[in-house]
């Protein structure tokens, strides 16, 4: 495959910024799709050149597969990036992108239906010998009364199709099994279009663990992993790298198991396998595998020096990985705060709203990836997310004592923000102590609230 | 968002006609207003496609509505063709994304030229999306005073395609 010199971004906000970012460097032109309301956003004056796909909602803009790779042929482009979101995971783009001679920035569209449907990744996973949460599909109230009894409760329901939380519930005992496993099939129905619905084990304290992967088609490497357990209703607030308190051997588990998962499904481009680690039993199961860029990707790009976005255009170019594993090295710890226009004392509503000022300080040890800037709009039609700090230090202590210091330089006004939630959690004893769970901000947000009152 | 209603039009109006400007361009969320005064000329005539206009601060529209009444003039001047001056007409915009062509197959006459009248089913245009031919039509009545868009060129979502002048 030929080098890129024309890179379509089909993307938005903070994240296209970051691509367009790391392309400046490769000396890849850009040209972003954008929506009506974004027309004005950072990442279109950054871009080499920006087009208009149709109005605001994502559906008549950034969903529109057609639209894109149109745009993107018509601008002259040889290769698109899909960003995280919208259409990152989207077979049909993969396919289009493919047969119109275009590079796709991501794995194949084989790839993308290996790990698209939780059950096909699950069956890849138990195939390569990952384990998995002990659990299953059911069909009928009595097939899962069966498999509950064998599972054990607390247990969840999850939509077959289902992401990011959605189409979730957990059942304590038996008798809320009907209940839920109706209220489930059909939040799955209407959000996916599927009902299908699985059941599995719950793991009462857990730590979310991911591991981050890159491979050429031939290598396959990590590069470390993340732990992301301070999360709301399964929406991930603060990131970090390297997962501490986590023993060595779990540690080697489970970089190798993200490792025989990709090489099992021939995974090829950026990547990652995310796993429940089970702190009571110190088991680890498979959960399902992102194949795109995420969200959190910088703090393992603090800790490991790499620029994975560059990597990653690199692969999509046809290029063997530049290292081995032994030449990727982990160095000091990193956090990730994810600043989100969210009211907290609402429910953590999005706050959609004109950002009238805004400074982010110039700080060792201090990234942010943003696409704001003053008169920037957050725009109701998409995610709230502001911006992400990322700080890295020789140590834990130091990366948070950084995060403190952001949070208080920091200038954002215009809208209501998370800001205070993150520098609660930075200043909160359990989290500096380390190793707190997947429970850890439910808890914290009820200690927040029992105070004020 | 806030709606903007024909009074808030008129409001506006009534204060750059007090005033020494001969355009105004307001933007808060989605809505994007373009006034400019009978005969002025044009700072810049279409947005082109290859440049998304840059943000251009300009008033929230409380501080534009609620401005000083002793501004309205006694003999508002014709405030009537908000967004028509000399040889510009009103933008007939793509509804969508795509390359557009003038005329139903190469080689044919195009759909409309410069002095036809178009009605608002009138096809002016057809926009290409992936092999995809969608007609577009001029939605309004009138002389056509300008064709924007290239011929096999790609559109925008919203670009001028052509301009008409309304009776």
């Amino acid at each position: 495959m030929p080098r890129i010199s024309r890179l379509f971004i089909a993307n938005r906000g903070e994240i296209a910024v970051r691509i367009i970012r790391s392309c400046r460097a490769l000396g890849i032109e850009t040209v972003l799709g954008v929506s009506q309301a974004d027309r004005d956003s950072l990442g279109a004056l950054l871009a080499s050149k920006s087009v208009v796909l149709g109005p605001a909602p994502a559906a008549q803009s950034y969903l529109k597969v057609d639209a894109i790779v149109h745009a993107a042929k018509a601008t002259g482009c040889d290769a698109l990036h899909p960003g995280y979101g919208f259409l990152s995971e989207n077979q049909d783009l993969a396919a289009a992108c493919l047969g119109e001679g275009l590079a796709f920035v991501g794995p194949s569209a084989d790839n993308l239906r290996a790990v698209g449907d939780k059950l096909t990744a699950r069956k890849h996973a138990i195939e390569a010998e990952v384990p998995v949460v002990p659990g299953g599909t059911i069909e009928t109230l009595e097939e899962a009364q069966d498999l509950a009894e064998r599972l054990g409760y607390p247990l969840l329901i999850k939509a077959v199709s289902g992401g990011g939380g959605r189409g979730m519930k957990r059942v304590n005992s038996p008798d809320a099994l009907a209940g839920q496993l109706d209220l489930a099939m059909s939040e799955a129905l209407a959000a996916f279009g599927d009902a299908r619905v699985y059941l599995e084990r719950y793991v009462t304290v857990g730590h979310h663990i991911e591991v981050q992967i890159l491979s050429d088609g031939e290598a396959v490497l990590h590069a470390g992993e993340r732990d992301c357990s301070v999360q709301r209703r399964y929406q991930k607030v603060v990131e970090e790298a390297p997962a501490v308190g986590l023993p060595d051997a779990l540690r080697r588990g489970l970089l190798e198991a993200a490792v025989r998962f990709a090489r099992h499904i021939g995974y090829r481009s950026l990547g990652t396998v995310e796993f429940l680690v089970d702190v009571e039993r110190q088991e680890f199961y498979f959960l399902e595998m992102n194949a795109r860029i995420q969200v959190e990707h910088p703090v393992s790009e603090a800790i490991t020096g790499l620029d994975l976005v560059a990597l990653q255009v690199a692969i999509a170019e046809g290029k063997p990985l530049p290292m081995t594993q032994a030449d990727i090295t982990v160095s000091g710890h990193a956090i990730e705060c994810r600043l989100n226009a969210e009211d907290l004392a609402n429910d953590f509503m999005p706050s959609p709203g004109r950002i009238s000022k805004v400074w982010f300080p110039a700080q060792p040890g201090l990234r942010v990836d943003t696409h704001m800037q003053s008169g920037a709009m957050i725009s109701p039609y998409y995610d709230s997310m502001i911006a992400k700090l990322i700080t890295h230090g020789a140590n834990r202590a130091e990366a948070i004592e950084r995060m403190q210091q952001a949070l208080r330089a920091l200038v954002l006004e215009g809208v209501t923000t998370n800001a205070d939630l993150h520098a609660a959690i930075m200043d909160d004893p359990e989290f500096q102590a380390g190793g707190i769970d997947t429970n850890y901000l439910g808890g914290l947000l009820a200690r927040m609230s029992g105070g004020a009152t | 968002m806030a709606d903007l209603t024909r009074d808030d039009i008129d409001d506006i109006l009534r204060l750059i006609d007090g005033s020494d400007f001969d355009e105004l361009k307001l933007q808060f969320g989605d809505l994007k207003l373009e006034l400019r005064r009978k005969g002025a000329a044009t700072s810049h005539a279409l947005t082109p496609p290859d440049q998304p206009a840059k943000v251009e601060p300009s008033p929230p529209a409380s501080q534009a509505t609620s401005a000083s009444p002793s501004m309205v003039p006694t003999e508002p001047v014709a405030p009537t063709e908000p967004a028509a001056s000399a040889g510009q007409g009103t933008a007939v915009p793509a509804p969508l994304l795509g390359t557009f062509y003038h005329a139903p197959k190469p080689g044919e006459p195009p759909f409309v030229r410069v002095g036809d009248t178009v009605a608002p089913d009138s096809v002016v245009g057809i926009i290409e999306v992936m092999k995809l031919m969608n007609t577009v039509t001029a939605g309004l009545s009138g002389t056509v005073v300008a064709i924007c868009a290239e011929n096999g060129q790609l559109v925008e979502h919203g670009q001028a395609i052509i301009r008409v002048q309304t009776a």
